[in-house]
């Protein structure tokens, strides 16, 4: 009976949801300003024999008020906002000792390169897996996003993560995953009659766990 | 000037919506039934051959070392994984004891009478789809013939026919026991069919005016049959060692052997 | 009492006196009135068609694969057996907020409103166009039907959303659908002409066919906001039409406008629509702050708090409206620098908005409220429209995106504004209007029991849909139970099918009010809600010409109720003179004819 966001499996989890707490606070005084404003008048001002209505056109320092709070409150989440959207958004703050990964988008799979033996992506020891993202825990990664076909949106809930894959662009995603295990990939961005069903998995691994892994497929491949 | 601003307009109309690929051949009607047993695999196209004539049939083989088939690593698809005790691997190269060749498709490619029709039979060729591969991977069909495509999982497949002389298609079958029908209006060798929630899948279909071909077995052989007497000239197609051809004379009900090596590179 | 005018001098010759055939008054009629009754119920139909499109994905949703009931009648390309396939699911999201969109919302508020109101609250005897008026209807209902047959090609109907992004919807190959996507761009270039062609006649009624009196600041704020939405329509509607045009010349004459092999950008396409998009969206808000306004200010008995604070707000939200568009592509791969600025736009936007809010608040209080149907109507969407535009913060909040873009929260934002907000408006503003239009009174305890239930249905349905969004639900997924992730939730997906399948049922009721009353409904008495507005100073139904050959003085602003210059009632007309009221001069040079 959860009722919430995923469990926080990155570090980007942290201010994200700190943040969706604090404006649901906010929001929620907003409602319950409003809401109970409005049962609380429809029951005290209901219209009664004899009564007469208070005839005023309105109080500027009421509309003062009533503005100046929401915008003070919007400026403030603005800035705050901004702070984390760059970090996890901008180019230059991809973390420079990320591992890097190719994920490429299309009807309907993600096609996820490895750099091999060598660390860089695009030379020959680089191998290919369909629909299987597997990262080291508690190490920046980043996805470099492409597409075939149409848009695609690389999303993990549990990392906070989500990225459009835009056919004709290449766009790279970060994100460090603090929790080892099994994760689904889902697509975000509506790609066809197959869109529901481009899931993948990310695995985050020990660094043991990781390392064998990647001499497992240099090896020979899946098992 | 009303009716002339509207024949421009309606004309315009017509001309962007009324442009190349709209003409519509054939409807292709969809099967009703939902079948829920699960079926077997689908046996390779029988041609209709007529109960007189000559046959061409041969040993399909290759030279060199076949490349290996990669595996396929169906993890991500729990239920057709659990389908197999050993590690499935994709179909490129099927090479049987000998070097015999599987999955190719030779067909007559000329010789036959100009204006000689064939009625395409009313049985259709069965595609499944089983342990997410197609089955069979190769196969021919006659064009009005009626290509049944099965889905045996319980997962979506798609079925996308790229094809150039006959219209293309894209069906979805989300469910098991799931069971469309489509035909095929023109010849064309080969259209390719492809799964794209599955990359691996791949079938390959030939479509056929005529009677005249078939898909080498395990052992490379292949027979075709009922031939009128005439010099035909075969081909047979490899979806990755390219094409090989042959000329053979038919003069009565004899069988002429034809066998075709290919080179893997 | 009211006082009018002598009649100006006509040298046009009056068309009104020709008596008229059926066809010509009420099928090719230029009277607005008659016009915004047909916009009505078309209308009405394709928001049956929506509604019918929803239930159908309710379905798919709540019961992923299983055979629906009556889906027998659907052909194999779409549900064999009665299975909904996952291209014809994807069809349904699309269409069913295509029909919404543009063939229910707006022109329920727009085409319907916008006409029928607009001369009736200013004293004119029509629009200043009437000929493209009748236009404007016709053309809308050619949009809705060749937008409609899309559904009927072998191939289907569009299924790239009803955000139709690029290269989905511009390449066949890739989205299946061939006739039926260019068919879209002729539906929307159509439809635009209709707008534009409304807009410019509400724009120019407004300007310059006021009664005299009727200066700027006495005008209803459901005309300031018509008059604001119609601005932003003639604005707006022609970049989708360039857009839709360059869609179709991409799939059909070899153009490469979004084809990124060939030098296009996908990214054009969503910059292009969302810059429509975005005002698109005030269309589909303001007439009904603007409606609801004039209805709570009847239902209180008290002018609206703070008028000309809530002009500013509608022509702020105007404004900033077209600065925003970006916040619905922070996750297209743009760069994130202009995602800051979009953020702090769509920020500010929440400000005006909120305004609105309050002084809806502060006309209630302390009013003597009159809980009549378009009044509970009203305070469900002061009620509802609060909550989603609230939850629009969470997604302006560019971080807090990140994880909600593209799931079901944003689908909770999209119809707590379009139905909690538009269509609660829509059904005050059509019980409250009804007598004006047809000389009937809706059946007023039916109204209110479709009101509860409604209010009811409709909160079990929508709100959940915050909670699967934040569990990670995500859009247009045919669907949920593929994941792991979301099986847990998947209860909440049967929750909301139940509610919708009660919410769509509830909306019969209103539908059988609406149509019971036309023939059997109470006969309407003169003013019936006791409204300062000028229309119902004329007869119910309102007469054709309206007060041609005469126009209406006005003598005040519109929301003068329980004013201390009358203390004998709790309303003052704007046309009616009191001994203290000298007449006005005629303000504009044609003087309302």
């Amino acid at each position: 009976m959860r009722w919430w966001l995923p469990d926080a499996g990155s570090t980007f989890a942290g201010p994200i949801d700190t943040m969706f707490t604090v404006i649901l606070i906010l929001t929620g005084i907003a409602l319950v300003i409003v809401e109970v404003g409005v049962i609380a008048f429809m029951i005290r001002y209901r219209a009664r024999p004899g009564g007469r209505a208070f005839y005023t056109h309105g109080s500027t320092r009421a509309e003062v008020i009533w503005t100046a709070i929401p915008a003070v409150t919007m400026i403030v989440l603005g800035l705050v906002s901004n702070h984390y959207w760059v970090l996890m958004k901008d180019k230059k703050s991809i973390p420079a000792n990320a591992t890097h990964f190719g994920v490429h988008a299309k009807q309907f799979e993600w096609q996820v390169t490895y750099a091999g033996a060598d660390g860089k992506l695009g030379t020959d020891d680089d191998f290919t897996v369909r629909n299987q993202l597997h990262i080291p825990v508690n190490q920046p990664v980043a996805v470099e996003l492409s597409s075939e076909d149409v848009i695609h949106s690389f999303f993990v809930p549990e990392f906070r993560v989500k990225q459009d894959a835009v056919p004709g662009m290449h766009i790279t995603a970060w994100f460090q995953a603090t929790k080892t295990g099994e994760f689904e990939i889902g697509c975000a961005e509506l790609c066809g009659m197959g869109h529901y069903k481009m899931r993948a998995r990310v695995f985050v691994h020990t660094p043991e766990e990781y390392n064998a892994w990647l001499t497992q497929q240099a090896s020979g491949g899946a098992e | 000037m009303k009716v002339r601003i509207f024949s421009v307009v309606g004309a315009m109309l017509m001309l962007t919506v009324c442009s190349k690929g709209d003409q519509r051949t054939a409807a292709n009607a969809a099967s009703r039934t939902v079948d829920t047993t699960a079926p077997a695999a689908a046996p390779a196209a029988a041609a209709t051959t007529s109960a007189a004539g000559g046959t061409i049939s041969g040993k399909i083989k290759f030279t060199g070392t076949a490349p290996r088939n990669p595996a396929i690593d169906m993890s991500e698809e729990a239920a057709c994984k659990a389908k197999y005790k050993t590690t499935p691997t994709e179909e490129n190269v099927v090479a049987g004891p000998a070097n015999a060749l599987a999955n190719v498709f030779v067909y007559v490619k000329a010789g036959v009478p100009a204006g000689q029709t064939f009625t395409a039979p009313t049985t259709p060729v069965v595609l499944n789809q089983d342990g997410c591969r197609y089955h069979p991977h190769v196969f021919g069909i006659m064009v009005n013939q009626p290509l049944e495509i099965k889905n045996s999982d319980p997962l979506l497949h798609n079925i996308k026919a790229i094809a150039k002389k006959n219209r293309p298609f894209n069906i979805s079958q989300p469910n098991a026991g799931m069971q469309t029908s489509r035909t095929f209006n023109a010849p064309e060798v080969m259209v390719n069919l492809e799964c794209n929630v599955h990359g691996w899948m791949k079938a390959f279909v030939g479509v056929r005016p005529d009677p005249f071909f078939a898909v080498s077995g395990a052992d490379g052989s292949f027979t075709i049959s009922g031939l009128p007497p005439g010099t035909y000239t075969i081909e047979a197609w490899h979806e990755k060692l390219g094409t090989q051809t042959a000329t053979v004379t038919i003069a009565g009900t004899e069988t002429k052997t034809a066998n075709l090596t290919f080179a893997a590179h | 009492m009211t006082s009018v005018a002598h009649a100006k001098h006509d040298a046009h010759g009056d068309a009104h006196h020709a008596p008229m055939s059926f066809w010509q008054k009420y099928i090719f009629s230029t009277d607005h009135k008659i016009i915004g009754i047909q916009f009505l119920f078309v209308s009405l139909f394709f928001l049956l068609v929506g509604g019918l499109l929803a239930m159908q994905i309710r379905w798919q949703l709540g019961f992923p694969g299983q055979p629906m009931p009556g889906g027998g009648i659907l052909p194999e390309t779409m549900a064999p057996g009665g299975v909904i396939l996952p291209e014809y699911y994807i069809q349904l999201v699309t269409m069913h907020g295509t029909f919404m969109v543009f063939f229910a919302i707006m022109p329920l508020l727009v085409g319907v409103y916008a006409n029928f109101l607009i001369p009736l609250k200013l004293g004119a005897h029509d629009m200043a166009f009437p000929r493209i008026n009748m236009w404007s209807f016709w053309l809308a209902l050619l949009a809705g039907l060749i937008m409609l047959s899309g559904f009927f090609m072998p191939d289907g109907a569009p299924r790239c959303g009803w955000t139709m992004y690029v290269p989905c919807s511009a390449r066949p190959d890739l989205s299946g659908v061939t006739t039926a996507q260019k068919l879209w761009s002729i539906s929307i270039v159509v439809l635009g002409l209709s707008s534009v062609m409304g807009s410019v006649n509400y724009i120019t009624t407004v300007i310059n066919h006021r009664a005299p009196g009727m200066t700027w600041f006495r005008m209803p704020l459901s005309v300031w906001a018509l008059f604001i939405t119609a601005i932003l329509g003639v604005l707006a509607l022609p970049v989708l039409q360039g857009a839709a045009i360059m869609l179709l010349f991409d799939q059909s004459i070899g153009t490469h406008f979004f084809d990124p092999g060939a030098g296009g950008q996908p990214l054009l396409w969503q910059h292009l629509f969302w810059f429509f998009g975005h005002p698109e969206v005030y269309i589909l808000i303001l007439p009904a702050m603007g409606m609801v306004s004039d209805i709570i200010a009847n239902g209180s008995r008290k002018p609206i708090f703070g008028y000309h604070s809530m002009v500013f707000a509608i022509i702020g939200i105007a404004f900033l409206g077209w600065i925003v568009w970006g916040h619905h592509m922070f996750m297209s791969g743009m760069n994130p620098t202009l995602g800051s600025t979009f953020m702090v736009s769509t920020l500010l936007i929440a400000v005006p908005s909120a305004v609105k809010v309050f002084n809806w608040l502060g006309t209630m209080w302390r009013g003597q409220l009159h809980f009549h149907v378009p009044m509970l109507n009203a305070i469900g969407f002061v009620s509802m429209f609060t909550i989603g535009g609230l939850s629009g913060i969470f997604m302006a909040a560019t971080p807090v995106d990140i994880p909600i873009h593209d799931t079901q929260f944003i689908v909770a934002h999209i119809h707590y504004v379009l139905f909690g907000g538009s269509l609660f408006a829509l059904f005050a503003a059509i019980t409250f209007w009804y007598p004006k239009m047809f000389g009937r009174m809706m059946n007023e305890p039916l109204g209110k029991v479709h009101f509860w239930l409604t209010l009811i249905t409709y909160n079990m349905t929508f709100f959940p849909m915050h909670i699967i969004g934040m569990g990670g639900q995500m859009r247009r997924i045919y669907d949920p139970t593929i994941y792991d992730f979301l099986k847990p939730q998947q209860y909440l997906n049967v929750f909301i099918s139940y509610s919708a399948f009660a919410l769509f049922a509830v909306q019969f009721l209103f539908a059988f009010n609406f149509l019971w009353s036309l023939k059997f409904g109470k006969k309407a008495p003169l003013n019936p809600w006791n409204d300062n507005g000028l229309e119902w100073s004329l007869p119910n139904p309102a007469p054709h010409g309206n007060w041609a050959p005469a126009t209406p003085n006005v003598y005040r602003g519109p929301y003068e109720y329980s004013s201390p210059e009358a203390t004998d009632t709790d309303f003052l007309p704007q046309t009616r003179k009191l001994p203290t009221d000298r007449d006005p001069v005629p303000a504009t040079l044609s003087g309302g004819h």
